[in-house]
């Protein structure tokens, strides 16, 4: 078999929002979609100064726990279309400020027969960022699925974990902040 | 103990990591914002899921047939010299990616893009916006037609200055093989002081550079260049349990 060896990455550069924005891209499900929330939180550098030239891009499951091949994927992210893409962009604000409006997925099985808590894979582009970075995000407010989920359990300590689980911010939303750098440091992923 | 996988997931693919040498390391101080952006830690194996192997298709409402065409859409024609960008996006096995998104983005012919924060005293194109969209066909080609981008300076040490090239971004079929790239071409002086292409390992920069191709370079219309860009293959061997 043919084996051809990868076209390497670089970076989104700083006028990204060029290339990579689309209207209502944010919007993973439209406003006022029953169960919608907005997830917000800043992009941070090693100095804890805010990133405004990134770009955060998330992947999830419906509420059902569908993805991708097994439901209808008929739309892109955001804009017009009807049902569930799963697909949402969100450019960093000057003060490094990302929000996307979506719902909660539901629960994906794991290899061993078991559920992963409910998540969004997310890839972090930014000025600065040779190669994309990956985190997912996790809800607070499951508790209980958060303490089973293998990808959790797998990382060392509660601190790396708290780095991946979005906190409710009173209004029905949830706040994270993704540090590329430093002490607080978000987990990384290799996928 | 004993495992057993639900038919669902071992009916899933998996993707190759990339071997070393592919990608540039995160932290390469010669451009100088890796410096502060770049994680210190090592990051962690994810291991390869329902989310990691799906990915979002778009449909073809979401882009239109003039979205690769840069080149149109205003009063005039832009200035510079008009090419034909093409190739194939295709993994790791050779095998084509078909209607799969491809992104552009570009500075116009005299090096300027058109962004609030790129000010330098190059001549902004008023039939010029440097951004092109298309799904790839059913045999994973894409063809835009644009101008060639000039060179630019930037500030990340002294006489700095960018090679011409175009910004590409991938979605392929799935998470794992998201990729944004540049593409780059072919014998640019620029090459030797850029750290943006030098950070790629040496063996692995010739990818991102595109052939001028005679053969589909268009008689008294455009020159051509083409670039094929390789997201990862899958794996070979069915997923096993005791490895994940
Ligand atoms: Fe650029």
């Amino acid at each position: 078999m043919t084996t051809l060896l990868s076209t390497p990455s670089q970076t989104v550069g700083p006028f990204l929002s060029i290339g990579l924005t689309w209207e209502r891209a944010e919007y993973v499900v439209p406003e006022g979609t029953p169960g919608s929330f907005w997830i917000r939180g800043r992009l941070l550098d090693g100095a804890g100064e805010p990133v405004p030239d990134g770009l955060i891009e998330t992947w999830q499951a419906d509420p059902y726990g569908n993805l991708g091949h097994s439901v209808p994927p008929v739309r892109p992210a955001g804009g017009g279309g009807s049902g569930f893409g799963g697909f949402g962009r969100a450019m960093t604000g000057p003060d490094g400020q990302y929000g996307l409006l979506t719902v909660k997925p539901g629960r994906v099985t794991d290899a061993a027969g078991g559920w992963q808590a409910p998540h969004l894979d997310v890839s972090v582009f930014a000025r600065g960022l040779l190669h994309r970075v990956v985190l997912r995000i996790y809800f607070a407010d499951e508790a209980e699925a958060n303490s089973a989920d293998p990808v959790l359990c797998s990382l060392p300590d509660d601190a790396a974990r708290a780095t991946l689980v979005a906190r409710p911010n009173g209004d029905g939303g949830y706040i994270l902040d993704i540090r590329l750098q430093g002490a607080r440091e978000t987990v990384f992923f290799a996928v | 103990m004993s495992m057993s996988i639900p038919p669902a997931e071992a009916a899933l693919p998996r993707f190759r990591r990339d071997p070393a040498g592919t990608h540039p390391p995160l932290l390469s101080p010669d451009y100088r914002s890796t410096r502060l952006r770049a994680p210190l830690k090592a990051p962690v194996d994810l291991p390869q899921r329902m989310t990691e192997v799906t990915g979002p298709v778009f449909g073809d409402g979401l882009v239109h047939a003039d979205d690769a065409d840069l080149t149109r859409g205003y009063a005039e024609e832009p200035a510079g010299q008009r090419i034909i960008v093409c190739g194939r996006l295709i993994d790791g096995d050779g095998r084509p990616i078909p209607r799969s998104l491809v992104e552009i983005w570009q500075a116009n012919a005299a090096g300027r893009y058109r962004h609030d924060r790129d000010n330098w005293p190059a001549p902004l194109d008023p039939n010029f916006d440097g951004m092109g969209r298309t799904l790839t066909d059913d045999e994973g080609r894409y063809a835009f037609t644009t101008v060639k981008p000039g060179a630019y300076p930037w500030k990340n040490h002294h006489n700095a200055w960018r090679p011409a090239h175009i910004h590409f971004s991938l979605c392929g079929r799935s998470f794992t093989q998201r990729l944004v790239t540049q593409m780059y071409f072919p014998d640019d002086p620029l090459f030797g002081q850029d750290p943006i292409f030098n950070s790629v390992p040496q063996a692995a920069r010739n990818r991102m550079i595109a052939a001028f191709s005679l053969t589909d370079t268009r008689p008294d219309w455009a020159l051509a260049f083409n670039f094929d860009i390789v997201l990862r293959g899958s794996e070979a061997t069915p997923f096993d349990p005791e490895r994940s």
